[in-house]
């Protein structure tokens, strides 16, 4: 084949692609090629761009330079739809589906014919569906199917399927795969987004991996690509020289301060138990979605759990409120911080919030020891607070450190991080360890949830693995090599991969 | 049939209600005959446009707090129009009217996505320049309506029990839900008040189609408002008591608000539930003021219940 | 979209640096805003700003700006209360015709029930089953109006007395000065100060600003909507009994004409419709603009439908210029 077949053969060929949302590069530059009938795996670790470059794939987003042509036409889609018209059409990990519409109108609603739809439900392994059953009184595993289903009615080029096995039993993964595979056969083009490795490696022809907004490698699936697929999504940024030795720290003696058994809340979280104690940072390692965000919700009352136990300092808590979980000592950093800040309020207004939510703080405030107590916040965390009148215009770095002095100066017992250091930088990085590790020398306990593995060494004495809802493994601060956690969080120690 | 039951349960619900209120009347006022009925319906007639009005755009996840105001421009204008007009002027009076609606609404819902200022303060605003337009266009209650098109809402038709003004307001409304209900732009409707995401990526164009309900509304608006001058034979400047009426009729009959639940009938049966209520008050010789107080703390009670509802769904 | 227009907006430094002055200022374009409008009107009518104008100006735009009290306080939330001229109208009405029956102290505090009453329905309806403050406030208003209706019947014998004191209060001037400054200094003070320096005052500021923070942080927003509603009500009550002094005839529509000019003038003062943003400060200011604008618009015979077309389109002109600014939404 000449240079010249090769690229008119590409169903998909998306090069360079960038993109960047006000100071913060997303993309710098992502390319991804599809063959008629082939299936390539897009891997990334969590921010590593991936779904940015997703949305850009299904024209949500517009992106801010190279080239994505499909069939060897440039493709300008501006919406789904456009995309949609240009023959990619994707199947979402939450279903695009209108709840309060049945299934007949949600067809009609986006132009599917019915026929074909109904021979692949059928041939998905759902039976007896009434097309005048509403979307919304539907099971999810269902309406993952019906979404699949809709795409393939559509007789697309190529089909993007994000975590498309997550939420189904093992019967209708099977039929799912076996369909795709088919369908790949048959001369469909499929991009697949999978946490799993035994599916990516049972399912697809190659994988194409992302790191930092640029795809770094292009493989084709054979055996063992799981550790050249690790190898690469690590990459050398975060070289473990960089990293401080860590030290052996043993699980501090007495009773834990919270003892979590069998937890399980909404859709996602379905089964974790661990024990925290005073002075101990245990770190939680999970990939996205994983149920960490419900973890995190319940433990500081943002959220009921489903069943469990919750016990703090020995006896058995239920918040039914944050205000519960603050009077028990839980306090939280959320992740996403537009949650966690009075954007255009003060520093002082947001660091000095907790004092003043009790209904019996609703007076005066003393006001020299509000200036005292928020000034002394300040310092510990060397807040730049040159632009302290609205907490909107600091540095992403000095936000975090606003949501984490607001507890800092109400006082910590059990502090909830829940990946404090997203999108910051290096320096920043650093106090907020330094700052995690003086917290617990000084008796707190902490929970620190983190996106970026390598922390796990640097932040953390341990850290609970949790897969597809569950507590799978806990990974001393000493082996917690990157590889070693990347490897835990896919579930690739674990026996039975598939969820039960 | 069980199926039926389950999808409209709510809706039966309410007119087993309404027959029962028909009861009590009867009971109160044993000569409540097709007479009474008949000032009913005409009674209910801008409450139920003003209500279907509301439904549509509360059905697309938003709500618009000018209805009231607009049916007083409807109002006014049709008064003003059809002062000395034969029938040709009273069609062109009707006609500039319910394109006057089409395009207040049309505004409204432009506004609502040029300027990206949420669709409660952007209609409270238009409150208030609707109802400053219809002070300009009449300063006063005056104009008249035309006779033909007052008798269309007055009396019977064929039989005795069918009030002309109900096979009007079934006709008026038929004629614009069911076309909708069935064409893509309804689908739409739902969709982006049910889940606006999923809807993008279903390809339907949630500007447009939030522009085209609100223009929906506006149209069905100024039918309101144009039964109102009909009915009294006058334009009134000053908007009645619509809007919080509209609102709660439509939650009453099952509209959600925040949107893609609801369909017509269930919020028209509502109407007539709460006219027929007052009605049965001022039957009972209850001073009107009190039945002012009980109707609106009905509808307080009825939207405060629509919150804790839509709450609850919002966890679900 | 909102991606685009923000970095647009960065990439315009002079814009970007003209709505932070203005965030940070915002008393120093109303000022200037009001001295333009008495600028025009002594341009018009040369003469007519002297000191006496000045006074009775001040004294019509002190019920306005505590009216607009209610609606800032609440606004700062993120919502607004439509009741607040309702309840006014009540506390006015229900003292005058009690006078004559239990004194004057007595008839102020049963005047002032109601007005909590309403203002504690909009706080449970607010806080517990989650109705939009506006259609809330808007139906209590409906309530508070028929139950006003039904209380006259009750009173038509007993007639209606204004006490010399309110009347002293809303019309009286001592060395050129309305006495109602007495009652609004304090008031404004105390104001600008709790919005500030206390708990109750930071936890508007927060609830409006983010609600799911101000919960996260341990904040019971139930709480401090109840509370907050029936103070606006209490607040809606005292600018009853202020204007009843300054009209002098009780009626059932007493305070109505002020609902309106309330809501503007808070959102001109700055008082962001979304929460979070604010004070009262601000809203004295847009109290004396829209009074000052209100005589320019009677001088230049400006109908009463012309006057609320430009009412509305003030709230929505401002609003989206705040929202551009600051890129909320």
């Amino acid at each position: 084949m000449t240079g010249q077949e090769a690229a008119t053969s590409l169903l998909l060929d998306a090069r360079g692609v960038s993109k960047r949302f006000g100071a913060v590069v997303a993309l710098r530059d992502a390319s991804l090629t599809l063959r008629k009938g082939e299936i390539v795996a897009l891997m990334g670790a969590n921010g590593a761009g991936k779904s940015t470059f997703v949305k850009i794939l299904t024209g949500a987003l517009q992106r801010d330079g190279g080239t994505i042509r499909i069939r060897g036409q440039e493709s300008s889609a501006r919406s789904p739809a456009g995309a949609r018209a240009a023959g990619l059409v994707p199947v979402y990990q939450e279903p695009s589906l209108i709840p309060d519409l049945d299934v007949a109108d949600n067809l009609r609603l986006g132009g599917t014919p019915v026929d074909p739809f109904r021979h692949w439900v059928a041939e998905l392994g759902i039976k007896d569906l009434r097309l005048d059953a509403m979307i919304g009184q539907l099971p999810l595993a269902t309406l993952r199917i019906l979404d699949l289903a809709r795409a393939l009615a559509s007789k697309p080029d190529v089909l993007l399927l994000d975590e498309m096995t997550a939420a189904l039993p093992t019967d209708l993964v099977e039929r799912v795969l076996k369909t795709v595979r088919a369908e790949a056969d048959n001369g469909r083009s499929v991009i697949y987004i999978s946490h799993r490795f035994s599916e990516i490696s049972e399912l697809c022809d190659r994988a194409s991996i992302l790191r930092d907004g640029a795809t770094v490698g292009d493989l084709p699936i054979e055996d063992r690509v799981e550790d050249k697929v690790v190898e690469l999504m690590l990459g050398a940024s975060l070289g473990s020289g960089e990293a401080p030795a860590a030290q052996a720290r043993p699980v501090p003696e007495g009773p834990p301060s919270l003892r979590v058994r069998s937890l399980a809340a909404g859709r996602k979280l379905t089964d974790v138990s661990f024990d925290l104690h005073r002075g101990e940072v245990l770190g939680v390692v999970a990939l996205e979605g994983q149920g960490q965000d419900e973890l995190f919700d319940v433990l500081a009352g943002l959220d009921r759990p489903e069943s469990g136990e919750i016990e703090v300092n020995g006896s058995r808590a239920l918040f039914r409120h944050p205000a519960d979980a603050i009077a028990a000592g839980h306090v939280l950093v959320p992740g996403d911080r537009a949650h966690g800040l009075l954007m255009e309020r003060s520093v002082r207004e947001n660091i000095a919030l907790p004092l003043v939510a009790r209904a019996r703080k609703w007076g005066a405030i003393r006001m020299k020891d509000e200036a005292r107590r928020v000034s002394g916040a300040i310092e510990r965390l060397q807040i730049d607070t040159r632009a302290q009148g609205e907490v909107q215009r600091l540095s992403g770095g000095n936000q975090q450190k606003v949501t984490i002095a607001r507890w800092v100066a109400k006082g910590v017992e059990t502090l909830l991080l829940f990946d404090p250091t997203r999108g910051i930088d290096v320096r920043t990085k650093r106090q907020i360890y330094l700052l995690v590790r003086e917290l617990a020398g000084q008796g707190a306990s902490v929970l620190y949830y983190t996106s970026e593995l390598g922390e796990v060494a640097m932040a953390c004495d341990r850290a609970v693995v949790i897969f597809n809802g569950r507590s799978v493994d806990t990974i001393e601060a000493a082996d917690a090599s990157e590889e070693n956690l990347l490897r835990a969080a896919y579930g690739l120690t674990e026996t039975a991969d598939v969820p039960a | 049939m069980n199926r039926v039951l389950g999808k409209h349960g709510w809706t039966l619900g309410l007119l087993a209600l309404l027959v029962l209120l028909f009861g009590i009347t009867r009971i109160i006022q044993p000569n409540f005959g097709a007479s009474g009925l008949d000032s009913l319906s005409r009674a209910a007639l801008p409450f139920a446009f003003a209500t279907a009005a509301m439904v549509i755009v509360v059905i697309a996840g938003g709500i618009d707090l000018s209805v009231a105001s607009m049916m007083a421009v409807a109002g006014v204008t049709a008064a003003v129009l059809m002062e000395g007009a034969g029938t040709g002027g009273t069609l062109f009076a009707v006609a500039v009217v319910l394109v006057a609606g089409l395009a207040m609404g049309a505004l409204n819902g432009a506004l609502i996505v040029v300027t990206r200022v949420p669709d409660i303060v952007v209609t409270l605003a238009m409150l208030f320049v609707w109802e400053g337009v219809a002070l300009l266009i009449l300063k006063a209650p005056g104009g008249t309506a035309t006779p033909w098109l007052r008798e269309m809402i007055v009396g019977p038709l064929v039989f005795a029990w069918l009030p002309k003004s109900l096979v009007f307001l079934a006709v008026c409304l038929a004629a614009v839900w069911v076309p909708l209900k069935r064409s893509k732009l309804g689908l739409s409707i739902y969709a982006i008040g049910s889940d606006e995401l999923a809807a993008y990526r279903s390809g339907v164009s949630v500007g447009r189609t939030r522009i085209a309900a609100y223009a929906l509304c506006g149209l069905l608006s100024a039918i309101g408002g144009l039964t109102l001058t009909m009915s009294t034979g006058n334009g009134e400047p000053i908007p009645g008591p619509y809007l919080l009426a509209s609102v709660a009729a439509a939650v009453l009959g099952g509209a959600v608000l925040g949107g893609g639940r609801g369909a017509l009938l269930g919020p028209v049966i509502a109407v007539f539930v709460l006219r027929l209520v007052r009605m049965d008050l001022t039957l009972a010789s209850v001073d009107p003021n009190v039945t002012t107080i009980v109707e609106g703390t009905i509808m307080v009670a009825v939207v405060m219940l629509g919150g804790v509802l839509a709450m609850r769904r919002r966890r679900a | 979209m909102t991606q685009a227009e923000s970095t647009a907006l960065a990439r315009d430094p002079a814009l970007k640096r003209i709505a932070r002055f203005l965030g940070d200022n915002p008393m120093i374009p109303l000022i200037v805003l009001l001295l333009l409008l008495v600028g025009v009107l002594e341009f018009m009518r040369p003469g007519i700003v002297n000191e006496r104008w000045i006074a009775n100006t001040v004294k019509f735009a002190i019920p306005l700006a505590m009216l607009a009290a209610c609606q800032t306080m609440t606004m700062l939330t993120g919502g607004i209360d439509l009741s607040a001229a309702v309840a006014a109208t009540i506390t006015g009405f229900v003292m005058a015709t009690q006078v004559p029956i239990v004194g004057v102290p007595w008839a102020i505090v049963i005047g002032l029930i109601p007005a909590i009453l309403i203002g504690l329905v909009n706080g449970f309806g607010v806080a517990f089953c989650r109705v939009h403050p506006l259609i809330m406030t808007l139906g209590t208003g409906l309530i508070g109006t028929g139950c006003l209706q039904v209380y006259q019947r009750f009173v038509l014998s007993t007639g209606s007395v204004v006490p010399d004191s309110l009347a002293w209060l809303g019309t009286g001037r001592t060395w050129g000065w309305p006495n109602s400054l007495l009652l609004f200094v304090p008031f404004a003070a105390l104001l600008i100060w709790g919005q500030k320096r206390t708990g109750f005052g930071r936890l508007l500021y927060a609830l409006g600003s983010n609600e799911t923070a101000s919960r996260i942080s341990g904040v019971r927003a139930w709480q401090v909507y109840l509370a907050l509603y029936a103070l606006s009500g209490l607040v809606a009550g005292i600018t009853g009994l202020l204007y009843v002094g300054l009209i002098r005839a009780p009626s059932l529509s007493l305070v109505n004409p002020l609902m309106l000019p309330s809501v503007a003038a808070a959102v001109i003062g700055g008082t962001s419709i979304f929460g979070g943003r604010g004070g009262y400060s601000g809203t004295i200011l847009g109290a004396l603009i829209l009074t000052v604008l209100g005589t320019l618009l009677t001088l230049l015979q400006m109908p009463e439908g012309a006057r609320r077309i430009l009412f509305g389109a003030i709230i929505l002109v401002v609003t989206t210029i705040y929202v551009r600014l600051t890129d909320q939404r």
